[in-house]
């Protein structure tokens, strides 16, 4: 009987191993397909470094890291990374690497906060019942997301060195802030003795401040009894700060922009690239950014307000408890990944000169060095530990905001 | 017995339509829709008033006479200069003495009718696929097309057979050059981004690896890094060690590239895709082959045309990042020929015409691609 059964089902009885068995088995096969895939590729990146580490030789570039020791000895527009770095001519080959780094982290941190702004404010412009303001704010959107991000920081660009005037007509802002070709003049804070406790009181204010919320959820979920806790919050977020920072006897003093005899002296210079560049790049991404809140807050059934207003929630409340919930589910993933996008497309600044990582160390130190593999590598990793980073963020976030079942 | 006299309808309320009805419950609901309205007028009025002017009333149109088609067109005596432009408004006719340059780059002008012949033919294919729609041999002519329309444009426009003398890649530039980028990428990217989204999906766990690994990697770092990549570090992987064409290596970096976010965007596709469908295909004794190709990849595919699209919208928008390795698409134009010493101080009217070429362009497909989303969106709405 089991023979029968074996024959119909067009197996063969004997047991040993069979040329014709194997090629039609499929775990034969996928061992096979599996084994000839690996050989090929490790087979394609042994030939590739092979090849890699013969032409290198021959052309008598050197290898490994050395490079980074060695003297820059160019001069880099001084911004914020040169000012954290204390970067001069003579310093070395990775201090471009961390001035590169720095640039970019400041304008992806600038950038993403400015267009998270920009998108909320257009996204929900875009749902307002004003039929011009949807309009205005829909207009937006198809403007600046059908242009090309790099059209657009050339453009910006372009424009602030041509239109804003010369130093000695700057833009003044009550004599605080200047705008000019040469950019924007902040005062630059001095810290002095003192203002570390100012700093250290605001970090106590914020735990301060979450026990105190702490409490009185506690409070409410015990009693039912719902405290109020914003003023707590402001007091010690804010207040306590303010009263350590007049106690000390303001410990803070701003050096100010003067007018000298060509240019502007002192305070803080923020360079024209990087107000183009944060520009274009909050501009471009808001208009996703737009997008996804209004898909966040269209996404959420009109029967959730209805049904928070039935069992008596304040309008406040429903949105609180309600609507926001739901539709920070669907608008936040989406605006995290926009967060990612911005920040790899800040490497665009090469265009224009902003010494970030890929204008300053990927541009100018590999013209200098020309060892491609290795800075191209280290800058392709920072990117890669910057997306690994968002990408843990965003699961994190999905794991909290995920839709508990019971 | 009383009778009814049919009555003339009655015309709605005037209080519930007409334009001052639309003007208050759109624009006037509240004061405070009432501030943002005024708010929103005075933004267009800053905004429109000043760019009208600048592109129309006090531009320049002053071409010289102009030949359209064989027909003569005279716009003013003799074309504006760079001094006689004003400086108030546009200077058109700066563009229009460029306008070779950005539409072709530095291809000869003798040959002009290559790549014509070659757009020509782009917009043909548009309209010859809709068209066999219903031909029975529709699958053998768009087969064909795929294959023949790529060779044929390529020997038109880097010649080099017979009498037509050939063009170095470096004198390609301008519009062309972006068409030929984009286009290139998406044909080429697309079997690749199929093969690594089966890849990824498949049960085989090294190639799936290789395949998630390669998406990954890809999809973290910013297209400038792979461009450098291709630009300076793969011909240092080849045995020759040689500098290859410069546009070429651009491509191979783009084609990579837009692979792995193709794969994602099939990927995409094949997961909406019922186990019923994969299982059924296995219960019918169908290859992996056969299963893929006749049931799988049809059905994924169609899903996942709408963000396909937009997929290669992204690409058409990238492919402006080329000019940092040094070639000279529409956008480096705008810098090159700014620097022409007779027409000085004139990248703003550049930025603006390629702006708007380019914008063009990219709101044509989006507005494809919405169209596709919502005829491929079979859900119920309510």
């Amino acid at each position: 009987m089991k023979k029968l059964i074996l024959e119909s089902l067009g197996k063969s009885q004997h047991r040993g191993l069979n040329f014709r068995d194997m090629l039609y088995n499929n775990e034969a096969r996928a061992f096979f397909f599996q084994v000839v895939t690996f050989v090929l590729v490790i087979g394609l990146f042994y030939t590739a470094i092979g090849n890699l580490f013969h032409n290198i030789e021959e052309r008598g570039i050197n290898t490994g890291f050395t490079f980074l020791k060695n003297r820059a000895g160019f001069d880099i527009l001084p911004f914020l990374g040169n000012y954290v770095v204390d970067y001069t001519p003579e310093s070395s080959n990775f201090s471009v690497f961390y001035v590169g780094l720095i640039n970019t982290l400041i304008v992806a941190f600038v950038g993403i906060i400015l267009s998270t702004l920009i998108g909320l404010f257009i996204g929900i412009a875009r749902l307002s019942s004003n039929y011009l303001v949807a309009k205005l704010a829909g207009a937006y959107i198809e403007l600046f997301r059908n242009i090309p991000i790099l059209l657009q920081i050339l453009f910006w660009y372009n424009l602030f060195i041509n239109l804003f005037p010369h130093p000695k007509q700057s833009f003044a802002f009550f004599d605080i802030m200047f705008l000019n070709q040469r950019g924007l003049y902040l005062p630059r804070p001095i810290p002095e003795e003192g203002f570390s406790v100012v700093a250290l009181s605001l970090i106590v204010g914020i735990i301060a401040a979450y026990f105190v919320k702490k409490h009185f959820k506690k409070k409410h979920d015990l009693t039912g009894v719902y405290t109020s806790t914003w003023p707590f919050s402001v007091g010690l977020i804010l207040g306590l700060p303010v009263l350590v920072f007049l106690a000390l006897g303001s410990p803070l003093q701003f050096d100010i922009a003067v007018l000298g005899k060509f240019n502007l002296r002192g305070g803080m210079n923020v360079v024209p690239e990087f107000l183009a560049l944060t520009f274009a790049l909050s501009v471009y991404t808001a208009t996703y950014i737009a997008e996804a809140i209004r898909s966040g807050i269209e996404a959420v059934d009109k029967g959730q307000k209805e049904a928070a207003a039935a069992i008596g929630l304040t309008p406040t409340q429903s949105l609180k408890l309600v609507i926001l919930p739901q539709a920070l589910r669907v608008a936040i993933p989406p605006t995290i990944n926009q967060y990612l996008n911005l920040t790899k497309n800040s490497s665009l600044a090469t265009a224009i000169g902003y010494p970030e990582l890929m204008s300053a160390f990927g541009g100018t130190v590999l013209n200098q060095v020309g060892q491609a593999v290795e800075i191209l590598a280290m800058a392709m990793l920072v990117y890669l530990v910057i997306s690994l980073f968002i990408s843990i963020l965003l699961n994190y976030v999905n794991k909290k905001m995920a839709i508990q079942g019971r | 017995m009383p009778v009814f006299d049919q009555q003339e309808t009655r015309k709605p309320p005037v209080s519930q339509i007409g334009a001052v009805v639309w003007l208050k419950t759109n624009l006037f609901s509240s004061w405070i829709n009432s501030i943002l309205t005024f708010a929103s007028l005075y933004l267009l009025y800053i905004m429109i008033p000043p760019l009208l002017n600048w592109m129309i009333f006090d531009a320049s149109f002053s071409f010289g006479t102009v030949n359209f088609f064989g027909f003569e067109i005279k716009f003013s005596e003799e074309m504006a200069t760079n001094d006689n432009c004003g400086r108030v408004g546009a200077c058109w006719p700066y563009i229009y003495e460029k306008l070779y340059m950005y539409t072709y780059g530095f291809y000869p002008r003798t040959e002009t009718w290559r790549p014509n012949t070659v757009f020509v033919l782009t917009g043909l294919l548009f309209v010859i696929i809709p068209l066999v729609k219903n031909y029975k041999y529709k699958n053998r002519v768009t087969l064909s097309l795929i294959i023949f329309y790529p060779l044929i444009s390529y020997v038109l426009i880097a010649g080099g057979f017979g009498i037509l003398a050939p063009v170095p890649t470096d004198q390609w530039g301008g519009l062309l050059l972006t068409l030929i980028i984009a286009s290139v990428g998406i044909i080429v990217s697309f079997p690749i981004g199929v093969l690594l989204a089966l890849g990824r999906q498949s049960n085989l766990r090294i190639i799936k690896l290789f395949s998630t690994l390669f998406i990954e990697f890809i999809r973290a770092v910013p297209l400038i890094t792979i461009l450098f990549m291709a630009s300076f570090v793969l011909p240092l992987f080849l045995e020759s060690g040689n500098y290859f064409d410069k546009l070429l290596r651009a491509l191979i970096g783009i084609a990579l590239f837009q692979a792995a976010y193709f794969a994602e965007v099939v990927r995409g596709g094949l997961q909406a895709i019922p186990r019923g469908q994969y299982e059924a295909a296995d219960a019918i004794g169908l290859s992996y082959f056969q299963k893929n190709v006749l049931i799988i990849l049809p059905q994924a595919l169609k899903i996942s045309i709408p963000n396909i699209v937009g997929s290669s919208i992204s690409l058409f928008k990238d492919t402006t990042l080329v000019l940092i390795i040094g070639l000279f698409d529409m956008l480096a134009m705008v810098n090159l020929t700014s620097n022409d010493p007779y027409w000085l101080g004139r990248e703003p009217e550049g930025f603006v015409f390629v702006t708007m070429v380019m914008w063009a362009i990219l709101y044509t497909m989006s507005r494809y691609s919405r169209k596709l989303e919502l005829r491929f969106n079979t859900e119920n709405k309510n």
